[in-house]
């Protein structure tokens, strides 16, 4: 299942609730993996107070369709859910959970970093941020998702 | 029918509106969409374009009633 919120969304206990709810996953899901997105009060160096995000609705499902539909056929996922924040958040706030289950734990945790970095590089959504001086920008590029010293 | 035309993020503020309407004419691209709507505004670099929400090449055609987008890289970049 796909969601979009404007409203903040507790990711675990969505995750929860969900799991709960999809009767066909009992006896039969050995692998469950979850990731959440949190926003950081800093980037590239400065602090953010704040983000918007900008999305284009009707394209941001259609996309986010696709990529968990690629996942389910490439992985044969049991099931998958994807939530995803958009309108104006604040550090600390979930932004995106993707939570994938799966029979053995290789679908489970392959399909949910797919999921994630097509997300990143397909989904129609921007960030414009707010910095400590009440200025905005948008954020042209995201790192790669690793930390520039991190050994990969 | 006319070619309903949609910018977002960067570029929306860019150009001062987030839509457009526009004549539909044969053989018309998304490129020539971007010329005939948004006229003062040469394209920027790394400009996407999406058709009926998929994404297309700058050259595909469009149809009448289509709905054509453009948009900077999403956030994580489509490189």
């Amino acid at each position: 299942m796909i969601k979009i919120t404007t409203s903040a969304f507790n990711p675990y206990e969505e995750c929860q609730k969900y799991q709960i709810e999809q009767s066909h996953l009992q006896g039969k899901q050995g692998a469950a993996s979850v990731f959440i997105g949190t926003m950081r009060d800093f980037n590239e160096g400065v602090e953010v107070k704040g983000m918007t995000l900008e999305h284009y609705p009707e394209m941001t499902e259609k996309q986010l369709t696709d990529v968990v539909q690629e996942a389910v056929e490439k992985w044969t996922l049991l099931d998958a859910l994807v939530i995803h924040r958009v309108g104006d958040v604040y550090p600390d706030d979930s932004l995106v959970l993707v939570a994938v289950w799966s029979v053995h734990r290789g679908a489970a945790f392959d399909a949910s970093r797919f999921i994630m970095e097509a997300l990143k590089s397909r989904v129609p959504f921007w960030k414009q941020e707010i910095l400590a001086d009440n200025s905005k920008r948008w954020v042209n590029k995201n790192t790669d998702g690793y930390q520039a010293n991190q050994k990969k | 029918m006319s070619i309903k035309v949609r910018y977002f993020a960067s570029l929306k503020e860019l150009i001062g509106r987030e839509q457009d309407e526009c004549e539909y004419q044969p053989n018309m691209t998304a490129m020539s969409v971007w010329e005939k709507s948004v006229k003062t505004q040469s394209m920027p670099n790394n400009i996407l374009a999406a058709i009926n929400m998929e994404y297309v090449d700058l050259q595909a055609l469009v149809v009448d009633g289509d709905e054509v987008a453009f948009f900077p890289p999403v956030t994580g970049g489509l490189q």
